[in-house]
């Protein structure tokens, strides 16, 4: 057992804060890509067409792991309904990056992250179990959480919270 | 008169009322389709692919001569005392070899993050301290963090260094209770005993200090619920004090024991390139020989301020996850003693009236503060609109909340990234081309807690 490596990844190696090279890099290909920040994260808002190119580039610029993907129902507060958020981590740069792209309730289908991160498998099932989306050449786009026969998606906001009427058996009679 | 009366109502049986809610009668049973015994029929090629563990690295060796009624499918789980939970895996045996694994997991579901949409802000802790049962502190520091990340608050030096004390020590409960039951898995059943007595001492101090031994609603939005408890320091001391010496005996019973050497030595193997490719985080990621821990490299609470070294293995097998866990409560230990010794004073909780309750003793005093009370409780506060994203280091890997709020008092989406719930999805990774046996020992390596997984 050791502490510390030698290797490249990790906190101990080499590294630099390349924080706007790596995204000036990532901006240069996608004109249509725009790069915002919240409390100080940075964000990538990405069209749907793009969904799998931008991240086949974040991949290359460094940005090795894909710790979560999720998704957000805005309703009716936005007019595309669906946001999918993807969490990408460089190990490398030691950086974080938020992508994000919005989809319509017609047709709530982008392209699977899965080819390029195998990790993302999972918490694309999820995604499709929670909010119905369509994750486009997953291998096994699969309900995961829910049981299997299940109908609609639970995470929706027009999904109802549900609750237990309380049963109220065999109480004693009060004079 | 009034004996008789007593005498009758003696003898009748007490009038009961069926109070029956129309609509509530027990649906009728309808079978499901889970349960088939069959795992190859409808797989497409790339999933077979991940269930034989051969997408990041092909070291699946298929043998065609194998007929195929030499293949079997056992079942194992949910009800498996060696699942840690309600994990269900359906796994394709060749003889005593693995070959293909397919977890299935959702049993322990419950809704969590739907369930957080409908409470506020301040009770949000509440319910995700529910997730990672045996990390609940780590679940509710992402959560306030993220809360505090977007209300733009930061909180008392003295609040932070106490989220520092309890988190770590919650790390080294969690990694006993983890050394307990992977040698319990595995067959050193006296490494059970030893592991839950010495958490026994951790949970102690949590009940003193938090009021539970689990599910602690301890780290709130603005800071904790309560002060360190009198005598806190001779608690944590003596934890410091017994610690040490009973890893020590951990050691003599497992380090070089030739029957555990055997069961963990090169035994679910996972590679750095499997390890990243699959988004696995935490000791089972160090365990493989990369340095990543987010205490370092985005270091939350102030964590670094204090010493402490990052371990990582070399093999990425059963037993390296073991060292790098027994190694990482030494870390954390100093990490406590650390934090316990240069505990700052002051206030524990943000001097923001919008956020923290007003003390009880104000409620009787001053007309603001029961308005306050009052609003806080019923209400809750409202956070600005915005979206982040905070991760801890659970004992399990990178714990994320994020967060989105639309200004309201709820929060509009609450997301947790689980590690367990990625660590898991390596299993057919680890698994592939072992023999059953070793099953039950890599599951335990994994360290899964299945309320962590499902939510």
């Amino acid at each position: 057992m050791r502490s510390g490596t030698s290797g490249q990844i990790g906190w101990s190696g080499d590294w630099e804060p390349q924080m706007n090279q790596v995204l000036a890099g990532l901006a240069e290909g996608f004109e249509d890509v725009t790069f915002s920040q919240s409390q100080g994260q940075d964000i990538a808002s990405v069209p749907a067409e793009s969904w799998k190119a931008f991240a086949e580039a974040a991949k290359k610029a460094g940005f090795e792991v894909c710790c979560d993907v999720t998704a957000v129902d805005w309703m009716r507060q936005r007019p595309e309904r669906f946001e999918i958020v993807a969490n990408l981590l460089s190990m490398r740069h030691r950086i974080r990056l938020r992508v994000s792209t919005t989809i319509g309730r017609e047709d709530p289908t982008v392209e699977s992250l899965t080819p390029l991160w195998p990790g993302a498998g999972f918490a694309e099932r999820e995604v499709y179990d929670m909010f119905g989306i369509i994750f486009d050449g997953h291998p096994d786009l699969t309900r995961i959480l829910m049981p299997d026969d299940w109908d609609g998606h639970p995470l929706r906001k027009d999904f109802g919270v549900g609750s237990v009427p309380v049963q109220f058996k065999e109480s004693h009679k009060v004079d | 008169m009034a004996d008789e009366t007593t005498i009758d109502s003696a003898n009748e049986t007490p009038e009961t009322v069926d109070l029956w809610v129309a609509g509530t009668e027990e649906a009728e049973f309808q079978p499901t389709t889970e349960g088939d015994q069959e795992i190859g029929s409808a797989e497409s090629k790339e999933r077979l692919a991940e269930q034989f563990g051969s997408v990041v690295e092909d070291d699946y060796v298929f043998d065609d001569e194998v007929a195929d009624d030499d293949r079997m499918i056992v079942n194992m789980g949910p009800q498996h005392p060696s699942t840690h939970g309600v994990l269900r895996l359906q796994i394709e045996l060749e003889g005593e070899i693995i070959r293909r694994t397919k977890p299935i997991i959702g049993y322990l579901h419950t809704g969590m993050e739907k369930t957080a949409e409908q409470l506020t802000f301040g009770q949000g802790p509440t319910n995700v301290t529910r997730m990672d049962y045996l990390a609940p502190l780590h679940c509710e520091l992402a959560y306030s963090l993220a809360v505090e990340s977007l209300l733009g608050i930061e909180v008392p030096e003295r609040a932070a260094a106490i989220r520092i004390l309890m988190t770590e020590l919650n790390r080294i409960s969690s990694h006993l209770v983890a050394l307990a039951t992977n040698g319990m898995d595995i067959g050193a059943l006296s490494m059970m005993l030893y592991g839950f007595r010495e958490r026994e001492s951790i949970l102690a101090f949590f009940e003193k200090t938090t009021g539970l031994r689990m599910n602690h609603n301890y780290i709130r939005p603005g800071g904790v619920a309560a002060d360190l408890a009198p005598g806190w320091k001779d608690d944590v001391s003596a934890i410091l004090a017994d610690l040490p010496g009973r890893l020590d005996q951990y050691d003599d019973l497992l380090k070089e024991n030739p029957i555990w050497l055997a069961r963990t030595r090169g035994v679910g193997v996972i590679s750095q390139e499997e390890a990243i490719a699959f988004s696995i985080t935490g000791p089972i990621l160090r365990a493989t020989g990369v340095d990543w821990d987010l205490r370092k490299v985005f270091p939350y609470s102030g964590i670094e301020k204090y010493e402490f070294e990052v371990i990582t293995g070399e093999n990425g097998d059963v037993y390296d996850r073991y060292r790098v866990r027994v190694l990482e409560i030494v870390e954390s230990l100093k990490i406590v003693e650390q934090v316990m010794n240069a505990m700052p004073k002051g206030d524990y909780r943000v001097d923001d009236r919008k956020v923290t309750p007003p003390p009880r003793a104000r409620i009787d005093e001053s007309m603001e503060a029961l308005i306050h009370h009052f609003k806080l409780f019923t209400e809750g506060f409202k956070v600005p609109p915005g979206e982040t994203y905070v991760a801890v280091e659970s004992p399990r890997g990178e714990l994320g909340c994020y967060l989105v709020s639309d200004g309201k008092a709820n929060p509009y989406r609450m997301h947790t990234r689980a590690p367990s719930f990625y660590n898991l999805q390596s299993l057919p990774i680890t698994m592939a081309d072992s023999l059953m046996a070793d099953t039950v020992a890599t599951i335990a390596s994994m360290d899964p807690v299945m309320g962590d997984v499902d939510r």
